[in-house]
């Protein structure tokens, strides 16, 4: 390309022929460039000082009176028309430019690198959330306690007599020394002595938290374990109250379908006392009733303990371990996955259960 | 509790056909967990028929033992084999190889015959040995899975059997029989023996039941018989040691003889080895009727026996042939040549039976639940025994058992029993309850009828009597269990069945929801989570060391810690005063697994030990404290506030295509440590801080405005991460998050949102390189005064034309007025007096 047309004879601006013939010369190389710095040239080539357009056009001033009308006329629409042609053009070639350099952009999006990881959850935690929320949906407070605790709390408080067999199974860790009457809360039960104390009648509470044993970890055991427990006293409630609620929580965690059984069974704090089934549909190697925890009515004892009158108000207590409950509804085979702490078991889970 | 079913059948109504299994499957609905089933023949098949050794060739051998190539005849003479298969002669004598020699001719045998299959899956078959067919084995105990005697085969005669030949050795020995093993819950005593079990299968069932007691015949009276006074002169809680003693007298026993097969099978089953006939007699007595019994030698007793507490150095030696010192709150059983056994634990070496016994003194004794339960703790002895003592035994019940006893041994050890007899001691009052009508229904929920309540009582084996508003209610003797109105509520409800209850739902009162604190708790861990960082959870038991280099306290010397009376390892002996060294064991075990690229976080008590630990002494049960009392209790309780920790090692994110990941750094455990104070809203104030486990000179202490340390934050000692293997640069940090929500603002007060222009100025100040900058944007903050709306550090310049000791720090200065546009001038002024201050504090020079 060059920018002029060399030789070229300057048209007569008066010429209309020769002027049409120079306008459709230049639509025709405005047409034909490919390229923004093609149509550059063109537009130099056409429009520019030296192009047969502007020089006819330089023609006018030189015109006698009568004929610059007529050639003011023609030129101006003829210019018009090259510089519309070359507007419509560069946007067009504008336009294919920019498609062609977005197009030139992409990138391989299954490539993208994770640069911000998210945590995640200990599903044990998360756990205890979704539990308590069920139960301060139903109105319960949600009440804590030390682990470290007073043996009061722990054993006598509840029922436990000094010698009865049914404190050594607890399995306790003692704290030295051992005339001070400290260990580790063998059951959150010592929360609900607290509450009891802390609180006006009535009371609607679930303690949850950790609890020690002496056990040594295995598949099943763990002598670190969590446990929620519930605790409520009122007047004139009944195992059927305790039934109830524990019916209702089933459904809450486990779905409409849930069904809970319960079976006489004994512990100190609770008369009468009955161990927690539940039936687990979807449970491996087919449905079957699961030992969920322990529950009954509070022993009088109890409720003297926490300056309770037991001829006026009754109470029902429940407690079941949140590694079980993870273990059956959430298919964990093996406690030490729980325990020790792989980031790959909470980061499965993420933040849900 | 192991469940013999042969025996079970003699006192309940068991159906013919019912397993084991058949059986738990109606104990549990009465309360007694299933445990495990014993079979013998899940390990064991026929054909095991009683033989006679016909004749034996003594066959020496080169390796110098002498084998017997025994004929042995399986089938009575003159019938025929009917049993076929591989290895089963017709003619009824089999030839068998037998390596033992404690045997003749003549004497009668077990043989396991070709087919037949012995405990460890061992499968009988006809072999070629010693150059004979042996086609079957002559069996020991062992052999059988029935006993520990290894060395000589089982002669029938010697266990006092004289069968056909051919029969089934099988039912002979009781193998067909099985066990039902239950959980007996502690405060069922009464349900460790035969006769109540069968009496709660009755229960669960609704059939008949017959009381062992009942069909044995003792005398109504006792007199004349050995001299037995009970003499505790400090009872505990009151309760006298021993308040019942049952003497009875049995001479010329003949102990040598053996104890029958059906006694031996039913005691195997139970799970009690057989050891002597006198012995085996009064274990199962003792499985039967529930009461514990002891056989003296009477030949060996000197004296009256008196049953007392022991004094101070003395000693016993029990039937375990150890010495023991007793303790003077221990009950012994005592002659005139001292202690002859710990009463309802062990008995003594010195008076114990034995071959040459021929008379014997039966003991049935009453002793009191805490006295034994002591003993056994403190002698560590767990018997049969102590574990029904412990729980409660009936009284009335020792003078039966004393009799089925002495019957035993009169039929089946040949004795003759004295007429005259001792039975000393008081009957505790029976337990009366009163039962108000309506109870057991308001307690369980269910409207009982008048008769399910009565019913379900008697069933019991109670007193009812109608009273005014409801009843009496006597509660029979082996139940020590039932107390109170609600002990019995739940034994009407349980005959009833717990499947009766119906589910109503209780309403609790408008609750408060979660508190604030566990508000606050619950929006931590979320955060901390959401921001990349994984949960996990560590046990609380760690090393001395571990609690002295992390649990530093403000004067940096090392906390006081909990230290556990009978930790899991002894190397982990404590409770810990920090959440770190927990931590650092997660890591490490997640880096042994490969990953090493780690932001690891825990939440959760530390144990913090104060003035005062624990408490001399504990209230009583049953009773509210006093004030003082529970104060005591709360305060002897060891501080535990909620501490949140972190562990990051490696980099923050897996190295991909187009990203290089970031090694954390110190900068990272201060950045979340403020996170936590961001979404919590508190401030934290960052300082140089001092913590032997972090780098001294990248270690942050973490404190709030008001000056109180909450914690730490940075890289970790460089010879700690060495010595834990851990990868070099780890950071961490740690604070106490109960602080941080106690410092949270109740309530956040709204501040004016000013949109008038900002006006913003840059300035770059020279000062001393120990500065923090910190420290100087505070100068700068309140130097400006209140047009100032934020100033951040943009750059630390320290190099080239900045001279030697001193750096550049570039704040980044925004002003605005709530009320007006600000004139240069009026930020340049601003700016002027914020210079004007650090260059006051800090010799602060504008570049």
């Amino acid at each position: 390309m060059t920018e002029t047309l060399p030789g070229a004879a300057i048209p007569n601006p008066t010429d209309e022929a020769a002027i049409t013939a120079a306008v459709d010369q230049a639509i025709a190389a405005i047409a034909g460039a490919g390229t923004l710095d093609e149509l550059k040239a063109v537009r130099l080539a056409h429009t520019g000082e030296k192009s047969p357009l502007s020089l006819a056009n330089r023609e006018i001033g030189g015109l006698p009176k009568d004929q610059k009308a007529v050639a003011g006329k023609l030129m101006g629409s003829s210019r018009g028309r090259v510089n519309k042609a070359l507007a419509d053009r560069t946007a067009e070639l504008e336009a294919e430019n920019d498609a062609r350099i977005l197009l030139e952009e992409t990138v391989d999006v299954t490539a993208a690198p994770r640069r911000r990881r998210a945590g995640a959850r200990h599903p044990l935690s998360t756990l205890q959330d979704r539990v308590a929320d069920i139960f301060v949906g139903m109105g319960w407070e949600i009440a804590e306690g030390p682990e470290v605790e007073s043996e009061w709390f722990n054993f006598d408080a509840l029922n436990f007599k000094p010698d009865h067999p049914a404190r050594e199974m607890q399995d306790t860790f003692f704290v030295e020394p051992p005339e001070a009457h400290l260990l580790m809360r063998t059951h959150t039960s010592p929360v609900q002595v607290r509450s009891m104390l802390e609180r006006e009648v009535p009371i609607y509470v679930l303690c949850p938290g950790k609890v020690f044993r002496t056990d040594e970890l295995d598949a099943t055991h763990t002598p670190v374990f969590h446990q929620f427990e519930g605790l409520a006293i009122d007047r004139k409630l009944s195992m059927a109250d305790l039934r109830g609620t524990l019916e209702h929580f089933a459904r809450q965690m486990f779905g409409d379908e849930a069904q809970i059984r319960l079976r006489p069974n004994y512990f100190p704090f609770t008369e009468p006392s009955a161990e927690l089934d539940i039936w687990h549909p979807g449970a491996k190697g087919g449905p079957r009733w699961i030992e969920w925890g322990g529950c009954g009515m509070v022993n009088p004892n109890v409720l003297r303990a926490a300056g309770i009158d037991p001829d006026i108000y009754s109470g029902f207590a429940f407690g079941m371990g949140i590694e079980r409950t993870l273990m059956f509804r959430n298919e964990v085979g093996d406690m030490r996955d729980m325990i020790e702490g792989d980031v790959r078991f909470s980061e499965h889970f993420g933040m849900e259960i | 509790m192991r469940i013999p079913l042969s025996w079970l059948r003699e006192f309940a109504a068991v159906p013919a056909g019912a397993t084991a299994e058949d059986v738990m499957a109606e104990l549990v609905k009465v309360g007694f967990e299933e445990e495990e089933v014993h079979r013998p023949t899940d390990a064991l098949q026929g054909p095991i028929v009683v033989g006679q050794v016909l004749s034996i060739v003594k066959e020496p051998q080169t390796n110098g033992k002498t084998i017997n190539w025994c004929q042995v005849r399986v089938v009575p003479e003159g019938q025929a084999q009917t049993l076929t298969g591989d290895g089963i002669d017709p003619s009824g004598v089999q030839g068998i190889i037998c390596g033992a020699h404690n045997f003749v001719e003549g004497d009668k045998v077990v043989v396991t015959l070709p087919g037949a299959v012995l405990p460890g899956n061992f499968h009988i078959s006809a072999r070629k040995t010693y150059g004979h067919l042996s086609a079957g084995m002559i069996a020991s105990v062992r052999e059988l899975g029935i006993g520990e005697d290894h060395d000589g085969i089982l002669v029938l005669s010697r266990i006092g059997l004289d069968p056909e030949i051919g029969a089934d050795a099988m039912d002979l020995l009781g193998l067909y029989d099985e066990a039902a093993e239950i959980n007996v819950t502690p405060d069922r005593g009464y349900a460790f023996s035969i006769r109540g079990v069968a009496r709660e299968y009755a229960h669960a069932t609704g059939t008949s039941f017959t009381d062992p007691a009942a069909k044995v015949q003792a005398p109504a009276e006792l007199s004349g018989g050995y001299g037995v006074k009970l003499n505790d002169d400090a009872p505990i809680y009151g309760k006298p040691g021993c308040d019942r003693f049952v003497a009875r007298t049995v001479r010329g026993v003949d102990a040598t003889r053996p104890t029958p097969p059906w006694m031996t099978s039913r005691l195997r089953l139970a799970g009690i080895r057989s050891i002597s006939l006198p012995v085996d007699i009064s274990n199962y007595v003792m499985l039967e009727l529930g009461q514990p019994t002891h056989c003296y030698d009477l030949d060996k007793l000197s004296g009256d026996i008196v049953v007392r507490r022991a004094v101070a150095g003395e000693k016993i030696t029990t039937l375990d042939d150890k010495e023991r010192t007793l303790d003077v709150e221990d009950l012994l059983i005592t002659d005139g040549s001292g202690a002859i056994g710990i009463a309802g634990v062990m008995g003594g070496a010195a008076t114990e039976v034995s071959d040459s016994t021929s008379n014997v003194l039966v003991e049935a004794a009453h002793f009191d639940e805490v006295s034994i339960s002591r003993s056994r703790r403190r002698h560590k002895l767990p018997s049969e025994a102590s574990k029904r003592f412990e729980r409660g035994v009936d009284w009335q019940v020792a003078g039966i058992a004393a009799q089925r006893v002495v019957d035993l041994l009169v039929e089946l050890a040949g004795g003759a029993a004295d007429e005259a007899g001792t039975d000393v001691g008081t009957a505790p009052d029976a337990v009366t309850i009163a039962l108000p009508a309506a109870f057991a229904a308001q307690r369980i929920g269910i409207d009982f009828t008048e008769e399910q309540i009565t019913t379900s009582l008697v069933d019991l084996g109670a007193v009812v009597e109608k009273a005014d508003g409801g009843w009496t209610v006597t509660a029979p003797s082996w139940r020590n269990d039932l107390e109170t109105k609600e002990d019995l509520s739940e034994e009407i409800a349980r005959l009833v069945g717990y499947d009766n209850i119906p589910a109503t739902l209780p309403v609790a009162p408008p609750g408060r929801g979660l508190t604030r604190v566990q508000q606050q708790r619950r929006r931590l861990i979320q955060a901390l989570a959401d921001a990349g960082l994984t949960e996990v959870l560590a046990y609380p038991f760690v090393s001395k060391a571990a609690n002295d280099t992390f649990g530093v306290a403000e004067q940096g010397a090392a906390r006081s810690a909990v230290k556990l009376a009978n930790p899991i390892s002894e190397e982990h002996g404590y409770l810990r005063t920090s959440i770190l060294p927990g931590l650092i064991e997660v890591a490490k075990r997640n880096h042994s697994r490969g990953f090493r690229d780690l932001a690891i976080f825990e939440s959760g008590l530390v144990f913090l030990p104060g003035g005062t630990t624990g408490t001399a002494s504990i209230p009583p049960l049953g009773a509210k404290p006093s004030d003082e009392v529970l104060d005591a209790l709360y305060d002897g309780v060891p501080d535990q506030p909620l501490y949140v920790a972190a562990v990051l090692t490696g980099h923050d994110s897996p190295a991909a295509a187009g990203h290089t990941p970031r090694m954390w750094d110190w900068s990272d455990a201060l950045d979340i440590a403020r996170l936590a104070g961001d979404v919590l809203g508190v401030e934290i104030v960052v300082s140089q801080g001092a913590h032997q486990a972090f780098h001294p000179g990248r270690a942050a202490q973490l404190s709030l405005r008001t000056g109180e340390v909450v914690g730490y934050a940075g890289e970790l000692h460089p010879k700690l991460l060495a010595a834990q293997d851990m990868p070099a640069r780890s950071v961490a940090l740690e604070f106490n998050a109960d602080t941080l929500f106690e410092a949270a603002a109740d309530v956040i007060v709204a501040r004016h949102i000013s949109t008038f222009p900002v006006a913003t100025q840059d300035v770059a100040l020279v000062v001393p390189r120990d500065i923090p900058a910190d420290h100087v944007l505070e100068a700068l903050r309140e130097g400006a005064g209140e047009l100032l709306e934020d100033v951040a550090l943009f750059d630390v310049y320290v190099g080239k034309g900045i001279e030697e000791g001193k750096k550049s720090l570039a704040f980044g200065l925004r002003f605005r007025a709530t009320d007006r546009t600000l004139t240069a001038d009026e930020a340049s002024a601003a700016r002027e007096a914020a210079v004007a201050l650090a260059a006051e504090r800090f010799g602060a020079v504008q570049r």
